[in-house]
């Protein structure tokens, strides 16, 4: 276990895996007869040349700070989220519904509203699945996934029959109206007399999502409940052994993780002016490689969520002025989770070999006493 | 509701069912030796992205069923370096590998057609360059001869090849499963991977072949959903049915019989809301087609809960074999 050093663990297997991923995207790229390099200049020009470009990459990554989170403190728990896009999917009904229901007379009131509503959805769809697992054994993976499935069939069914104003063609909820549209970044920005561009969406909820990313951290290094989960994740029979509930951690791990899901909504849904069908686009599965890229840390989801924000601007002009359709970003992300995730012990084992002969080579230096249990165990 | 419009939405349904059962058959060698594989999905969009290219490139759907088996059992090898050879986290290479497959199939249609993401319609490239329903001898005749007769033309006969061998597959994954020392070994191997260690087989070996041979079961699903059930590939057209597969698999139990069963039962829902016209008929009542779309998951959830007979799966399932602990 201690063969490398934490730096090595936390900053080289993620940067070199990451670097994998993307040449191969690279290459994915040039089998497609274009150039690579004239792309990532493209991306680049598109996203930090214009301020409306750097606008569109912070809205998209306050949705995936969100997801990011959420798969995250699941993963503490040693359970794999997958029902993120669901989840997300029924907090932004909860925040339509919370919105639509009271005429609010302020965004400051109806924001905490939307976040209370888009929470308390997301957790209770993530609920269900929660309490199977932790009381009947059923994977969480499986059953989160068939969710997902039947959030969206009644997402469809409520936006088709009961929340799509009489007379309108498109399956969308009526209009929150002006009261409740949240500041965008230029209104906040333009008080301290910056100016940014109005046309982009990025608005108040970025600062939520920050404050989500302090609040997590909090909760998982500086609580008793996310010492808790933690413990669980290492190991359920010493959890059990400390008189940890499992039960107890499953289902709060997994509300937790619902209801940071469930708040996405209030910047693809509240900042949207209206529910509309898909207002998720995938947001949920981008989290599950936001939060294997950033290692389940709240730091490195805040920069993974920044690069796949990036990414996702970028892929748009890219579809908009190459051949290269924005389904590239798929692939990478595709790419970002087989090398972060799956294939980690791929980059690992090499890796480990090379500090072992390093260390050979200085025998004195290493502290710790061989530990002959590590070496028996995994 | 008349008969007809019955052994219609029957007819319907076994076409619906037979991408289902492919995969599902695929999930069950998979996950009988210990793999899980949620990358059902994945591997069935590829195929039948790869599968309706080559067949309009060649205009021979043979080599396009080839490729797309191709094409899903390299997805397959990567499942198998991950998490056999690098003992990574099955259900995380699972999910990659949807997500590779999502992607890569519009980059790659973009390229070579440049129609959107999409493949030109088969029906353009001559007799074959896609499967063609098959009629059976003397189905005309027999249409005639009352009810009988109806079922046999149009419900029995009238299907692609590769419904037949999908029908095939059933008693032949039964057989190999359950009756050979290969089915024997396999099973084993995703119930005690150690025994089998012990008893001098290669763990890493019988993986490796079932991951493969559901690579091969997925790719003719694939190879069906774009030359046989429809003419051409559409982004995304693979649209959930490997997590429905997925679900059968739970529903069955893991078992091959009852994979067909459940497999037939699901295409009938996904038939069912096809036509929301007979189904108001029948029910007297406005069944929403949501709910018929949400049903298979719904069921599986009530299986996975335990609550109607419980669904055990192979003890080994998802965790990688370590040797010498």
């Amino acid at each position: 276990m201690d063969v490398m050093p934490k730096w090595a663990d936390a900053l080289l297997i993620p940067l070199i895996s990451i670097i994998i991923a993307f040449a191969i995207s690279a290459g994915v790229i040039v089998a497609i007869g274009e150039d690579p390099v004239e792309a990532i200049r493209l991306m680049i020009a598109g996203t930090f040349g214009r301020s409306d470009g750097i606008g569109f990459m912070l809205f998209y990554a306050t949705n995936f700070m969100f997801t990011g989170l959420a798969v995250a403190v699941a993963f503490h728990a040693r359970m794999f989220n997958i029902g993120g896009e669901g989840q997300a999917a029924l907090g932004g009904l909860g925040v339509a519904l919370v919105l639509l229901s009271v005429p609010w007379p302020h965004w400051s009131i109806a924001l905490l509203a939307a976040i209370i509503g888009g929470a308390a959805f997301g957790a209770g769809w993530a609920a269900v699945p929660a309490y199977l697992q932790a009381k009947r054994g059923s994977h969480i993976v499986i059953t989160t996934i068939m969710f997902n499935f039947i959030a969206s069939a009644l997402l469809v069914y409520m936006l088709v029959e009961v929340l799509k104003p009489a007379g309108s063609m498109d399956p969308a909820s009526a209009r929150f109206g002006e009261a409740v549209a949240l500041p965008r970044l230029s209104e906040i920005l333009g008080v301290v007399g910056i100016e940014f561009s109005p046309a982009a969406p990025v608005n108040v909820s970025f600062f939520v999502a920050l404050l989500a990313c302090f609040l997590v951290w909090l909760l998982i290094w500086r609580t008793r409940l996310g010492y808790e989960i933690r413990a669980f994740g290492h190991s359920e029979t010493a959890a059990l052994y400390a008189g940890i509930s499992p039960t107890k951690i499953i289902i709060v791990a997994m509300l937790i993780s619902g209801a940071l899901a469930g708040m996405m909504a209030i910047n693809s849904v509240m900042a949207n002016g209206r529910l509309v069908l898909n207002s998720v686009e995938g947001a949920g599965f981008i989290g599950i490689a936001v939060a294997l890229m950033g290692r389940s840390h709240p730091l490195g989801v805040f920069l993974a969520a920044l690069l796949f924000g990036f990414l996702v601007q970028g892929g748009a002009e890219l579809d908009f002025w190459t051949n290269i359709p924005r389904e590239l970003i798929v692939v990478i992300q595709a790419l970002v989770i087989l090398f972060t995730g799956a294939l980690d012990n791929m980059v690992r084992m090499p890796l480990e070999r090379l500090f072992l002969m390093f260390r050979r080579n200085t025998p004195d230096e290493g502290t710790s006493a061989p530990n002959p249990t590590a070496q028996a165990g995994e | 509701m008349d008969f007809l419009t019955l052994i219609q939405i029957l007819d319907s349904s076994v076409r619906l069912a037979i991408p289902l059962l492919f995969a599902c058959l695929a999930g069950l060698f998979s996950e009988r030796a210990g793999i899980f594989d949620i990358g059902l999905e994945g591997k069935m969009l590829m195929a039948a992205f790869f599968s309706a290219a080559v067949a309009a490139l060649t205009g021979n759907v043979w080599i396009g069923c080839l490729a797309g088996i191709g094409s899903a059992v390299s997805l397959s090898a990567i499942h198998g370096i991950a998490s056999i050879t690098f003992r990574g986290n099955q259900l995380i290479s699972g999910v990659a590998i949807n997500f590779l497959a999502a992607g890569l199939t519009v980059l790659v249609a973009e390229a070579w057609f440049s129609q959107g993401g999409r493949t030109p319609s088969l029906s353009g490239f001559g007799e074959n360059a896609r499967f063609n329903g098959i009629t059976l001898p003397f189905a005309e005749q027999a249409a005639e001869g009352g009810m009988l007769g109806q079922v046999y033309s149009e419900l029995i006969s009238g299907h692609s090849i590769l419904v037949y061998v999908g029908f095939l597959t059933v008693p032949l994954t039964w057989y190999l499963l359950f009756r050979t020392r290969f089915g024997l070994r396999l099973r084993a191997v995703g119930e005690n991977p150690a025994a089998v260690d012990t008893a001098g087989v290669s763990v890493v070996t019988l993986r490796f072949a079932a991951v493969g041979i559901c690579g091969v079961l997925c790719g003719l699903a694939g190879a069906y959903l774009s030359t046989g059930l429809q003419a051409g590939f559409v982004k995304d057209m693979s649209s959930g049915r490997g997590f429905i597969a997925l679900a059968a698999l739970i529903f069955a139990k893991w078992r091959p019989w009852y994979a067909l069963a459940a497999c037939l039962l699901f295409g009938f829902l996904q038939a069912l809301s096809l036509r929301p016209d007979a189904v108001e008929r029948i029910t007297q009542m406005d069944v929403p087609g949501q709910l018929l779309d949400a049903l298979p998951y719904i069921l599986t959830v009530v299986i996975l809960a335990g609550f109607v007979g419980k669904a055990i799966p192979p003890r080994a399932g998802g965790e990688p074999y370590v040797k010498e602990r």
